[in-house]
C-alpha cells in the first residue's frame, strides 16, 4: 500500500459549530451541534427560548449508560447510518457495540441538511460529527474531575469511562451523565480533536448497523411500512411525456374486486419534478390495485412530446455538430492554427444514451392526510424538496408536513425527485383520514425516470511530432435550451482536460427535450469521462505512446491558473462540486494513476490475443480516481472484464473500511453495467423499454474481481459515492480496443461489433 | 380462493384472488415483509422464496397452484440470524442497500442445500437471476463461500459486532480474491 503525504492542506468544508448541552428528562445528557449555515438565524434569535435552537445531530447519554447517536440522513445503501454515527462515537471514545444508532426523521430545524446527494456527507460532517463527539468526552472529563477534585488533564477516557490513573478512579459515562448536563460545553471549535492515529472505530471495518434486519427480512424499507386501515394504490401515467388524461373508465374499474376508490388526478403547480395527470387506484391489497388497473382504458391526450425520438435527436446531434457551435465555454490559445501544424489529427464522435437509474426497490410512499396536515413514509434522497413539493401542490404549510426518512432500496440520484412522494400525497388528499401506500411497478420506474441525459461529443485535436497533444476541441451536444442546459446535461469549462491544452475550445449546442432528466450517480462525469478518456486514448494511439505515460505527459504539459467557476446550468455538484473543496489537482491524480497502474502491473504482463487492458481517470465530487480494466473479447465479438483495479484519493482518512471497499466495488461494477447493455431509447416521445428483461443491468456471471486501493493523503476527507463510476467505463472501451482494434465511440457495447479475428 | 400451505413450517390458509402471486400473499395478507418486490416479472429474484425446497421467483408462483406445498421465506431461514449464510453476510458486511439480499440468500441457501463446497461457476449458475443494483457482488460470491465454510464447520464465525479490526495504511482489506 502506497502512502503519500501532500504537504498542501487543502481547506474543505470546516464548519465553526455552536452546542448545546441540556439535562435530558429523566436525568442524562444531551448534546446538540448548530452548524454555521444557521448562525444568521441563531443571532437573530437571541432572546428567545433556547427551544428555537437549530440542533443537527444527537448525541443522548442516559445515567443507565445508554449512548443513543441520532443519524440525521437517508440510509440509501451508502451506508451513512453507520458512517456518521462511527465519527461522533470515536471521538466520544466509546465502544461501537455501546451505541445504539436511530435514524432521524425529517426536521431540518433539529438537524440542519439531511439529505443523500453529491457524495457530500463526509465533506459536510467530517468536523462537525467529530466537535460533536469531542464536545461530549470533555465534558465528561469535567464532570469527573470535578466529582474527584483533580486536574482535567490528569484524566483519560476509555470503553465510555473516564479514568483517573494516579487514584486508579474509574467512573461510567452513564455515572456521569447527570453530572455532564448541568456543565456549559467548551466552545466546538476549541475542542481538541483526537490525533488521527488514536482512532478506534474511524478507519476500521464496521458492518452496516441495519444487517441482522436484512439478513433476517425484518421490516425496513418504505415499501415495507404498513399500518391499520391502510390501503395501496397504483397510479398510471401518460406513457408520452407531459400526456394528459381525457376520459377513463371509471365506473368500471371501481366495480373490480377490492377497489375503493378510483379517480383522476389532476397536475400539479410545479413543472418539474410535480404532479402528472394520471388516474389513481386504490384497493385494499396491491395486487388487486394492479389487477384493476390491467382493465383500466384511459383516453389521453399525448401532446407535442410524441414527435421525439432518439433518432430525431441523433439526427439532430448531427446537424447541429456540423453547424458553428451556439456557443463557446472555454478558448485557451489559437486551435485553429494549432490543429493545422499538428501532426496527427484525430476525429471522433462520440455518444453515450439516456440511462435509468433503476434503484431495486420500485418507488413507494405512504401518506395519511387528516384534518388538512400529511404524514408520508417515505424513501427519498432528499426529504427537503419533497416537502417543498407537496406543500406547493397540496396548497399547505411546512408544519402541515412530516416525514419519517425510510430506509431506500437503492438511491443512485433517482430519490432526489420527490415525484411518488407527491403522488402519494396528493392521493391521500383525496381520501382524508385513510392512509394509503402508493408502489409503482418496474414499468413505471423505468418508464417514468429523470434520467441521465444522452450526450455528444464531437472531438477534434491532434498532436506535434513530439506526441505532445497540440490542439483541442470539444464540441459538446446535448439538451437545454438557450443558454441553459437541462437537468445534469451540462458540461463545464474546467473539466480535464481544459488548462493541460494551450490550444483548447470547449463549445456547446444545445437542442430541446421534455424527456426528465436528472442526476444520476456522478452526474455528468458518467457519460464525459467515457467520451473525454476514449479520445485521449485515441490522441494516445495517434503518437504512438503508452496510455499511461500518454496521461501522465498530458498531466505536467501544462497547467492554466484556475479560472473563476464558469457557468454551469443543471445541478450536479461536478468538479469542486457545492460547497467547495478541492478542484482537479494534477499532482493527486498523477498519484492514483501511478498506483492504479502499479498494482494492475501495467505493461508488464504479456496478455493473450483478445485480451487488453485499458485506463483511464476522471476528478469528480472531489475524488481522484484512476482505473485499469482488464477484458476479454472472444473472436465472435463478446466482452468479459476480467479484473479492475482502483486507486482513488478521498483526502487523509477513509472512515468505514469496509463500506468504502463495498461502495467502491458496486459503484465500479455499476459503471460497467452501463457501458455493457443499458440504455433507454425514445420513440413517439415515450420510453422503449420496460423491465429488467430490455433493461439489462449486470449480473453474478458478469461480475469481476475489483482491487481497491486509496491514496491517504494529507487533505480533508471527500465523499466516495460516486467518483469511483466514470473511469471505469473509459478503462473498459480503452482495454477493448488493446484487445481488438476497435475503438468504442458509442455506448452501450451491445451496439458495437466487436468481432475481430 | 382459499389456500392452504406450510409458511415456514406453520400450516397458514389464505383466501385470495386465484391469479394472486405467492409474493403479495406474503407480503399482504401475511404481513411477511421480507420477501421482496423487484421487478414483478421473474427478472431480478428480489421475490426468492423457496417452494418444496427449490429457490422460485414467488412474483410467478400463483395462489392455484400453492395448495399443501412447503414455502420458506428469509424469515424461515432461521429466527434469529443463525443460518451459516446469515452470519456469513453479517461477517463480511454484504449488503449496501440490502434490498436484493433476501432474495440473494434464499437463492444462495437452496444452492448450499445441494452443493456443500460450490464452486465459482456453481455461484454463477445458481446466483444469476438475482440482481444486485448496488452491485454487491463480489461479496455475495465471498459470502456463499464463507457459508459454506462454516456450514462444514471447518471453520468457526468472528464476530461481526466486535471491536472492528484495525489497519493503519488506509487500504482496506479485500475480503476475497475471487477467481474466475
Ligand atoms: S419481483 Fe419476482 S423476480 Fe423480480
Ligand atoms: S444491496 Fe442494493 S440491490 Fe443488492
Amino acid at each position: 500500500m502506497t502512502t503519500t503525504i501532500r504537504p498542501t492542506k487543502k481547506k474543505g468544508l470546516h464548519r465553526r459549530d455552536f452546542f448545546r448541552v441540556s439535562a435530558l428528562a429523566g436525568g442524562g445528557m444531551l448534546i446538540a451541534t448548530y452548524i454555521p449555515e444557521l448562525e444568521g438565524k441563531l443571532s437573530g434569535l437571541s432572546g428567545r427560548a433556547r427551544a428555537d435552537f437549530m440542533p443537527n445531530a444527537f448525541i443522548k447519554i442516559t445515567p443507565e449508560g445508554v449512548i443513543t447517536i441520532v443519524s440525521k440522513n437517508p440510509e440509501i445503501g451508502q451506508g451513512i447510518k453507520t458512517h456518521l454515527p462511527m465519527i461522533i462515537a470515536d471521538e466520544l471514545d466509546v465502544d461501537w457495540k455501546d451505541v445504539h444508532i436511530e435514524q432521524a426523521d425529517f426536521n431540518p430545524e433539529a438537524y440542519g441538511s439531511q439529505g443523500a446527494g453529491g457524495s457530500t456527507a463526509t465533506p459536510i460532517n467530517w468536523t462537525p460529527l467529530r466537535q460533536a463527539g469531542a464536545v461530549g468526552r470533555a465534558m465528561m472529563i469535567t464532570a469527573a474531575a470535578q466529582t474527584w477534585s483533580v486536574p482535567e488533564p490528569e484524566c483519560t477516557t476509555g470503553h465510555g469511562a473516564v479514568m483517573h490513573a494516579s487514584s486508579n478512579r474509574r467512573m461510567t459515562y452513564g455515572q456521569l451523565a447527570n453530572k455532564a448536563a448541568t456543565l456549559t460545553g467548551p466552545a466546538a471549535n476549541t475542542v481538541k480533536l483526537k490525533d488521527p492515529k488514536d482512532y478506534h472505530i474511524i478507519g476500521t471495518r464496521v458492518p452496516g448497523v441495519d444487517n441482522h434486519k436484512i439478513v433476517t427480512g425484518q421490516p425496513l424499507f418504505g415499501i415495507d411500512f404498513t399500518m391499520p386501515g391502510m390501503l395501496c394504490a397504483v397510479i398510471e401515467k401518460c406513457a408520452v411525456f407531459g400526456g394528459k388524461v381525457v376520459s377513463a373508465n371509471l365506473d368500471e374499474i371501481k366495480r373490480e374486486p377490492g377497489v375503493k376508490h378510483a379517480f383522476v388526478i389532476e397536475p400539479g403547480p410545479v413543472a418539474r419534478d410535480g404532479l402528472l395527470s394520471s388516474v389513481a387506484i386504490l384497493a385494499d391489497t396491491w395486487w388487486q390495485a394492479n389487477s384493476a388497473r390491467k382493465k383500466l382504458k384511459v383516453q389521453w391526450d399525448e401532446g407535442p412530446m410524441v414527435t421525439h425520438s432518439s433518432a430525431g435527436y441523433e439526427a439532430k446531434s448531427v446537424e447541429l455538430s456540423q453547424q458553428p457551435a451556439q456557443r463557446n465555454l472555454r478558448k485557451d490559445g489559437d486551435f485553429e492554427a494549432a490543429l493545422a501544424g499538428a501532426s496527427n489529427k484525430v476525429e471522433a464522435a462520440y455518444f453515450y444514451p439516456f440511462l435509468s437509474h433503476a434503484p431495486l426497490e420500485p418507488q413507494n410512499t405512504t401518506a395519511l392526510f387528516k384534518d388538512g396536515k400529511v404524514e408520508l413514509w417515505s424513501a427519498t434522497q432528499q426529504p427537503n424538496g419533497g416537502r417543498g413539493l407537496v406543500t406547493r401542490t397540496l396548497g399547505i404549510e411546512n408544519s402541515d408536513v412530516t416525514i419519517h426518512i425510510m430506509r431506500a432500496g437503492g438511491g443512485f440520484g433517482r430519490r432526489l425527485t420527490n415525484d411518488y412522494m407527491v403522488e402519494a400525497a396528493a392521493i391521500a388528499k383525496m381520501v382524508p383520514g385513510t392512509p394509503v401506500k402508493l408502489i409503482w411497478t418496474r414499468e413505471d420506474d423505468i418508464q417514468h425516470d429523470f434520467y441521465r441525459p444522452a450526450g455528444w461529443h464531437y472531438f477534434s485535436g491532434g498532436v506535434d511530432a513530439a506526441g505532445k497533444v497540440v490542439a483541442w476541441r470539444d464540441h459538446f451536444v446535448s439538451f437545454g435550451e438557450g443558454n441553459g442546459f437541462s437537468n445534469s446535461a451540462s458540461i463545464g469549462a474546467t473539466e480535464f482536460p481544459a488548462r493541460f491544452i494551450r490550444n483548447y475550445m470547449l463549445d456547446a449546442s444545445v437542442m430541446p427535450s421534455d424527456v426528465p432528466m436528472g442526476a444520476m450517480r456522478a452526474p455528468g462525469s458518467n457519460g464525459i469521462a467515457f467520451a473525454v478518456q476514449g479520445y485521449i486514448d485515441e490522441l494516445a494511439h495517434a503518437a504512438g505512446k503508452d496510455p499511461v505515460q500518454f496521461r501522465r505527459d498530458l498531466l505536467s504539459q501544462w497547467q492554466a491558473d484556475p479560472p473563476a467557476p464558469a457557468a454551469e446550468g443543471g445541478r450536479g455538484g461536478r468538479g469542486g462540486g457545492r460547497g467547495g473543496g478541492p478542484q482537479f489537482d494534477a499532482a493527486r491524480m498523477r498519484g492514483v494513476l501511478d498506483l492504479a497502474a502499479e498494482k494492475a502491473n501495467w505493461g508488464k504482463t504479456t496478455l493473450p490475443q483478445g485480451t487488453g487492458m485499458g485506463v483511464a481517470f476522471h476528478f469528480s465530487h472531489r475524488g481522484h480516481f484512476a482505473e485499469v480494466v482488464q477484458a476479454t473479447v472472444t473472436k465472435a465479438g463478446t466482452v468479459t472484464v476480467d479484473k479492475v483495479w482502483m486507486a482513488g484519493d478521498i483526502g487523509s482518512q477513509i472512515v468505514n473500511l469496509s463500506h468504502a471497499e463495498n461502495q467502491a466495488q458496486g459503484g465500479v461494477i455499476e459503471g460497467v453495467s452501463h457501458a455493457l447493455g443499458q440504455e433507454i431509447t425514445i420513440d413517439k416521445g415515450r420510453v422503449v423499454q420496460t423491465n429488467f428483461n430490455n433493461y439489462p443491468l449486470l449480473r453474478m456471471r458478469q461480475s469481476f474481481p475489483v482491487e481497491t486501493h486509496f491514496l491517504k493523503t494529507d487533505n480533508d476527507p471527500t465523499g466516495l459515492g460516486e467518483p469511483m463510476l466514470p473511469p471505469v467505463i473509459p478503462a473498459l472501451c480503452n482495454a477493448i480496443h488493446a484487445a481488438t482494434g476497435k475503438r468504442v465511440r458509442t455506448l452501450p457495447l451491445s451496439k458495437n461489433d466487436l468481432k475481430w479475428g | 380462493m382459499a389456500v392452504t400451505f406450510n409458511l415456514n413450517g406453520k400450516s397458514t390458509t389464505v383466501d385470495v384472488a386465484a391469479d394472486t402471486p405467492l409474493l403479495w400473499i406474503l407480503r399482504d395478507t401475511l404481513n411477511y415483509k421480507g420477501t421482496k418486490f423487484g421487478c414483478g416479472v421473474g427478472q431480478c429474484g428480489a421475490c426468492t422464496v423457496h417452494v418444496n425446497g427449490a429457490a422460485i421467483r414467488s412474483c410467478q408462483r400463483l395462489a392455484s397452484t400453492l395448495d399443501g406445498v412447503d414455502v420458506k421465506t428469509v424469515e424461515g431461514l432461521s429466527t434469529d440470524g443463525t443460518h451459516a449464510l446469515q452470519q456469513a453476510w453479517e461477517e463480511l458486511d454484504v449488503p449496501q442497500c440490502g434490498y436484493c439480499q433476501a432474495g440473494q440468500l434464499m437463492s444462495a441457501a437452496a444452492l448450499l442445500e445441494r452443493n456443500a463446497n460450490p464452486t465459482d461457476r456453481d455461484i454463477d449458475n445458481a446466483m444469476n437471476g438475482n440482481i444486485c443494483r448496488c452491485a454487491t457482488y463480489i461479496r455475495i460470491r465471498a459470502g456463499i463461500k464463507r457459508a459454506a465454510e462454516i456450514k462444514r464447520g471447518t471453520v468457526t464465525p468472528s464476530n461481526p459486532g466486535g471491536r472492528p479490526e484495525d489497519t493503519s495504511d488506509g487500504s482496506p482489506r479485500r475480503l476475497l480474491e475471487p477467481s474466475r
